[in-house]
This record gives C-alpha cells, structure tokens and sequence, in this order.
C-alpha cells in the first residue's frame, strides 16, 4: 500500500496541438486509481496549465509525476528563459506570451494563477537562461 | 437541461458523442480563451467557444466538461472528434454567433453557476 508510483513525460517543443497529452494521461489514470474527483480535478487542470507553458513558453521540457498515498506532486522542469520577475508572472492578466498564442485560445495571463490557485502547494524556481522548474502538490 | 435540449434550442447538429445526449447540463461557459474556461470550475457544464482547435477539446477533458458547443459554424477536425470521443465529450455545431446562443440557453434558464 505504501509503494508510490512515478510516471515521467517528454513534452515536445513545437507541438501546440499535442499539449495536454501528458495531463490527459494523469487524468485518466487517477480516476482509474479511485482517487477522488476533485483531487483529479485540480491536478489535471494544474499540470495542464504547466504543460502548456511549457509548450509556450519553454521549448517543452518534462514532467515527473509522484503519486503517494497523501499526495500528488509535479515537477515540471524546462529550460527556457527563465521568469524574470515572479511576482508579476504570478498577477492574473499579465503574459508575455505571443500575439499568435493568444489565437489559439491561450496566453491570457492565467496560466500561473491558474496553477496556484488549483494545488495545495507550489514552488517555482527560476533562473535567467537558464531554465524553470515548477513543483506542485495536491493532497489526496 | 440536457443536452439534447441544447441542440434544439441552439439548432445545432451533433457531430460526435449522440449516445450521451440524454445527460443533464447544470452550468454554462462562453470562451475564446482557455485559460479563461479552466478557472472556472462547475459540474456538468457546457462549454460555448469560437476556438475551434485541440485544445479546446484538452480544456473540456480537464475540466470534465459534458459538451462543447462550436459556435458560428465552426467545424471540428478528425482529430478532434476522435479526442473528443475517446472521452465521451459531445461536439456540436451551430450557426449562431457566441451572444445570441448564450442568450438563448441563459433565457431559458441555464446560469454561470454559483458565482454569478
């Protein structure tokens, strides 16, 4: 009972249309888990967001995913550009994202805010070209 | 409401997902940005959106969303259908423009949900 599963995915660079593939995946394999809807809920909304950012912002990058029997932590790992200023990446509204981002239905500034607001627990680690790492939690 | 109530009242075809068009709609959503859409969490919503690409199916998967409504006639890929199918999400076309379907569907009674 005490065993913890890992699951990690690739999420290519330029490939708009696949984001989500690897939320998707966690999704389902959550729910077929029994873990209760609202927890697969925000972790599938939170990765997804991340996942997207990745894609947007990062040129991809990857996810590790650990399943515990008290929670479920992401740890997304990228290395773009890094965020220069967290705080205001962090206020709902505000993106730097592309003008054709925009077009696809992302880029409203939502993403990070989004991410908090959906896991109990986040933590961003960031350096100037360098790359991003984002790690969430949600409780079971 | 269902969703076949949605059909009728947005005169709207169904493209994929006819076997679940029996299930009840509690909530609507009205969006171009998905970002939008997953801050926004109800049960058994409706999702209506002018963004007719994947990931406007991906937002409905997160979200559990029952059905999404592609307004202006906006006509989803293969691709798309087969997401959509695979997780049991109805997708339907109407000719209506974002505004008056939402009005439609809120004049007869279908809400944002608690917040509005």
């Amino acid at each position: 009972m005490s065993d913890t599963i890992k699951l990690h995915y690739n999420v290519s660079p330029d490939d708009f249309t696949r984001a989500g593939e690897a939320s998707g995946d966690v999704k389902s394999k959550l729910k077929k888990m029994g873990v209760s809807p609202e927890a697969v809920r925000k972790v599938a909304i939170a990765m997804y967001e991340g996942e997207i950012n990745m894609v947007i912002h990062a040129d991809g990058g990857y996810i590790d995913v650990e399943i515990s029997e008290e929670d479920i932590t992401m740890v997304l790992v990228d290395m773009g550009p890094g965020i220069a200023d967290i705080e205001q990446a962090m206020q709902a509204g505000w993106s730097t994202a592309p003008d054709n981002i925009r077009s696809l239905g992302f880029g409203a500034g939502m993403g990070l805010p989004n991410m908090k607001k959906y896991s109990d627990y986040m933590d961003i680690e960031t350096k100037i070209g360098v790359g991003t790492k984002v790690t969430m939690k949600v409780n079971m | 409401m269902t969703v076949n109530d949605i059909k009728n009242l947005l005169n709207a075809e169904i493209l994929c997902g006819e076997n679940f068009k029996d299930r009840e709609v509690h909530t609507a959503c009205g969006s171009d940005m998905m970002s939008d859409v997953l801050a926004f969490v109800k049960d058994q919503s409706v999702l209506l959106t002018g963004l007719c690409n994947p990931q406007a199916v991906r937002t409905a998967e997160m979200m559990d969303i029952v059905c999404i409504v592609f307004v202006r006639g906006k006509q989803p890929d293969e691709s798309m259908l087969e997401l959509a199918e695979e997780r049991e999400i109805v997708i339907m076309s109407t000719p209506m423009r974002m505004f008056p379907a939402c009005g439609i569907l809120y004049e007869n009674g279908l809400r944002g949900g608690v917040d509005n």
